[in-house]
């Protein structure tokens, strides 16, 4: 049992990925560490628990890796995702770490596995965990626990009292008690706003309600907030939020990896009024799915409808839901609650619109319609074989920008100099390297790097 | 089978086909990630190919609270439990043993009562050793029919089975490719050759493998040790008993420890693990037959040990009346899990023809060479 009467050097808010690096390479310097991780045991590890791989740079082939991902190519992918709005310093750092993060992780229980079926075009870049994130988090409150790490679950902090530049306390609910602690120092990795409906809402628009949360209830950005309340720096644009287009029948929160849809390129994409409102077939989906969420979130009621045909049924990974599925665009358009005349309209321009030529799933086809707005640029075939197939699309929030501003050592920064005892990782200060966009794999990267810098740290300050 | 179940265990593929995070465990996510919808004989073969090494349970993000509630290795066991008693002949039987360790441990008395008529109505007839105590003639009226009878009503449910799953002719090399993964039980291996996440929550251990080896590999020494035995017997006019260094005592001995010990593992493993993660109904069934089994080979051990004491004929007739039970029940219990697996193994290995190679056992394969 935790005795939360005997002092601890680190205290770490939070007990996903980063969270946990930072406890583990603290206890292994011989700190005295405890995790408050707000979630109950079966929700533990944040959005960690959705992951799936880590970004890794290497030099040659390494583990599960194949040839070599070499520094610029990944700050080049970097740079194309976040438009330049990103700290080089921190991401290069991030990036270069990352080599030595991969047997690290592997010493601290993590296994890992080629690249899973569909994801080939990953197999360089990205290892995948045995298992996703959750046996990841496993893994890692395992060799936690062996490092004499302790763990309180359903411990929501409450407040960090600044005073000065010195975190002074840390207040914590749990099991229905209030708690005080004064540890030495005080790790924050608690993730983004998210999970806050209302914060968003304040945020983005009231349009943010009707967005569904793809990973946990847990990130209400507590700490997040009541840091930079008290004069704790921030980074990132606090309206904004990284969000893409999901299954819309998906739970509220914590729908996770399954609610993807990734018919779209292969579709009709209609609003509620069954007009279309964008190409659908610009690019290949994993490099235009994180625009879609946007997209529908500029729509009416925050919906859209992707619509296909039976020949397009089986060129995607199977969804989550079994699709809506009528013999006739009258039909689908009624159980999709559509206008059937105005699907009927949409459906015939558009297959009007179409053109004779070689259609390849897999590729830029450049299978375009002629004289429609918008047109699609590829894959742009009739939607004229039944049984016709409709799925809805919502905004999928997965996780948000704002966060707080660290330095290269993860110190957390106040106007007038770092806060020498606070440090933070992961989502809740990859907002500095991750200005907007995303790249697949990263937030682990971050998170597994500046978990272990933070640890350092915290374990050097109190030693 | 109820469809309730069936349809329980699709609900939950569709999902798991969605996410493909536990691909690396074992042969049943490869399996799953080449189909893209599911009809009630690939459900059963999945349930089949499933060993219940439970590490997609710890490692999904969908288990309760979450709303999909996912637990795999509970809807597969309960489809390859509803399977087997199902294609059983006749099923009825199956159904009351399967679930009622009351009901086994009825039938293993039983044994021993009749062990215990024959040996005083039908006697030794001047026998040697154990032939002293119920002759060779007696013994073969007994267990003949009690062994071929039950692998003829095997015999009838795999090929109820084979036709509910689409089995094809079978070739040498899915039988090579079952065989290999039965014989490391690589399916048992968590892809990463760790093992599985049986008796503490997600941590990952060997255990269950080791014992269920032992009790495997204890089994098939035994069985060796009679049909070396009944050669000698037959074709070399060998008769019992044997000495120490003859084929049949090394084989059954080594056999015999070996089963003891793994029954015994198994057995306590099985109070360690979480029964929500597997059909808790059969509990009691499952329980009784590792005991039984246990109780076979040990009391087997103790007649080697104990047989020239005047104790001969009791312990004989406890030894036998086990084995007796265990030969009659063998299509009724759970021992029919290895025949109905190695048909799972020999179905995977048809369906991955032409499909991508299965990467979890070819993982959890070079993991063993490496360590």
């Amino acid at each position: 049992m935790t005795d939360l009467s005997k002092p601890y050097d680190v205290v770490v808010v939070g007990g996903g990925n980063a969270a946990l690096c930072a406890a583990m390479t603290a206890a292994e310097a011989g700190a005295k560490v405890l995790v408050l991780e707000g979630a109950p045991k079966p929700y533990r590890g944040g959005n960690s628990r959705h992951t799936r791989n880590f970004r890794c740079m290497h030099r040659g082939p390494l583990s599960v890796l194949t040839d070599t991902y070499d520094e610029d190519e990944y700050y080049d992918d970097l740079l194309k995702v976040t438009g330049g709005k990103t700290d080089e310093r921190l991401a290069r750092l991030a990036i270069r770490t990352s080599e030595e993060c991969l047997p690290w992780m592997q010493d601290h229980g993590v296994h890992f596995q080629p690249s899973l079926s569909g994801t080939l075009s990953l197999s360089r870049t990205n290892a995948f965990f045995l298992g996703g994130g959750k046996s990841l988090v496993n893994a890692y409150y395992r060799t936690a626990e062996r490092l004499g790490v302790e763990v309180l679950y359903e411990a929501q902090v409450t407040h960090v009292q600044l005073d000065g530049s010195r975190v002074t306390s840390v207040e914590f609910t749990h099991a229905d008690e209030s708690h005080r602690l004064e540890p030495k120092a005080l790790i924050i990795a608690s993730g983004g706003f998210q999970g806050d409906l209302d914060w968003l809402a304040r945020a983005w628009g009231p349009a943010a309600k009707n967005f569904l949360v793809r990973g946990t209830p847990y990130n209400r950005g507590v700490v997040l907030r009541d840091l930079l309340d008290q004069g704790a720096e921030s980074v990132g644009d606090p309206t904004q939020c990284h969000a893409v287009a999901i299954d819309g029948r998906a739970p509220k929160f914590d729908g996770g990896i399954v609610t993807r849809l990734d018919c779209v390129p292969f579709s009709i994409v209609v609003n509620k009024e069954a007009r279309r409102f964008y190409d659908e077939g610009e690019d290949v989906w994993p490099k235009r799915y994180a625009i879609w969420g946007r997209l529908v979130a500029g729509q009416p009621d925050q919906i859209a409808y992707s619509i296909i045909d039976s020949k397009a049924l089986e060129l995607f990974m199977p969804s989550v839901f079994p699709p809506v599925k009528a013999d006739s665009i009258e039909d689908l358009a009624a159980a999709l609650e559509l206008p059937p005349g105005a699907l009927r309209e949409t459906v015939d321009a558009f297959n009007a619109a179409c053109r004779d030529g070689a259609f390849h799933p897999t590729e830029l086809d450049g299978l375009a319609t002629e004289g429609l707005n918008p047109a699609k640029t590829n894959w742009a075939r009739p939607i004229s074989e039944p049984p016709f197939y409709g799925y809805s699309l919502r905004p999928g929030v997965t996780f948000t920008y704002l966060g707080l501003k660290v330095d290269e050592t993860a110190r957390v920064q106040a106007a007038d100099g770092p806060i020498e005892n606070l440090w933070a990782a992961g989502e809740t200060m990859a907002g500095s390297i991750l200005g907007q966009g995303y790249l697949a794999g990263f937030g682990m990267t971050i998170g597994t790097v500046f978990g272990r810098i933070a640890g350092r740290e915290a374990a050097s300050y109190v030693n | 089978m109820s469809t309730e179940i069936i349809n329980e265990a699709r609900r939950q593929i569709d999902i798991c086909n969605a996410c493909r995070y536990c691909e690396g465990y074992c042969s049943v996510f490869p399996a799953i990630n080449r189909e893209r919808a599911f009809a009630d004989g690939d459900i059963t073969q999945l349930a089949n190919l499933c060993h219940n090494c439970r590490g997609c349970y710890y490692a999904c993000q969908y288990t309760a609270p979450h709303a999909f509630d996912l637990n795999l290795p509970r809807a597969l066991a309960e489809v390859r439990q509803a399977s087997w008693q199902d294609f059983a002949v006749p099923a009825g039987l199956a159904r009351m043993f399967h679930a009622s360790g009351v009901a086994m441990s009825l039938a293993v008395v039983l044994g021993f009562a009749v062990l215990i008529w024959a040996i005083k109505a039908l006697g030794g007839a001047g026998g040697d050793g154990f032939y002293a105590v119920l002759s060779h003639n007696a013994m073969v009226a007994i267990f003949a029919p009690a062994f071929i009878g039950p692998v003829i009503l095997i015999a009838m449910g795999l090929r109820r089975y084979w036709r509910a799953v689409g089995g094809g002719p079978i070739g040498l090399a899915h039988l090579r490719w079952a065989f290999g993964s039965a014989a490391r039980m690589r399916n048992l291996a968590g892809g990463h050759g760790e093992g599985c996440n049986f008796e503490d929550e997600d941590r990952y251990s060997n255990l269950r493998r080791w014992f269920h080896q032992a009790t495997m590999y204890g089994f098939l020494l035994c069985f060796a040790a009679t049909s070396v035995a009944t050669l000698m017997h037959y074709a070399f006019a060998l008769p019992a008993p044997y000495g120490l260094t003859s084929p049949p005592k090394i084989l059954g001995l080594t056999g015999g420890v070996l089963l003891s010990l793994g029954t015994l593992g198994l057995a306590a493993l099985k109070v360690k693990g979480e029964s929500h993660l597997s059909d808790a109904s059969v509990w009691g069934g499952e329980m009784a037959f590792v005991l039984l089994l246990f109780v076979v080979s040990t009391t087997g051990l103790v007649l080697y040990a104990f047989g020239g004491s005047s104790w001969l004929p009791e312990l004989l007739a406890l030894h036998l009346g086990a084995v007796l039970a265990f030969f009659l029940l063998t299509p009724f219990s759970k021992m029919v899990h290895g025949f109905y697996r190695l048909a799972a193994l020999v179905k995977e290995a048809q369906n991955q023809v032409g499909a991508a190679p299965d990467p979890a056992p070819a993982g959890a394969l070079a993991k063993e060479l490496r360590t």
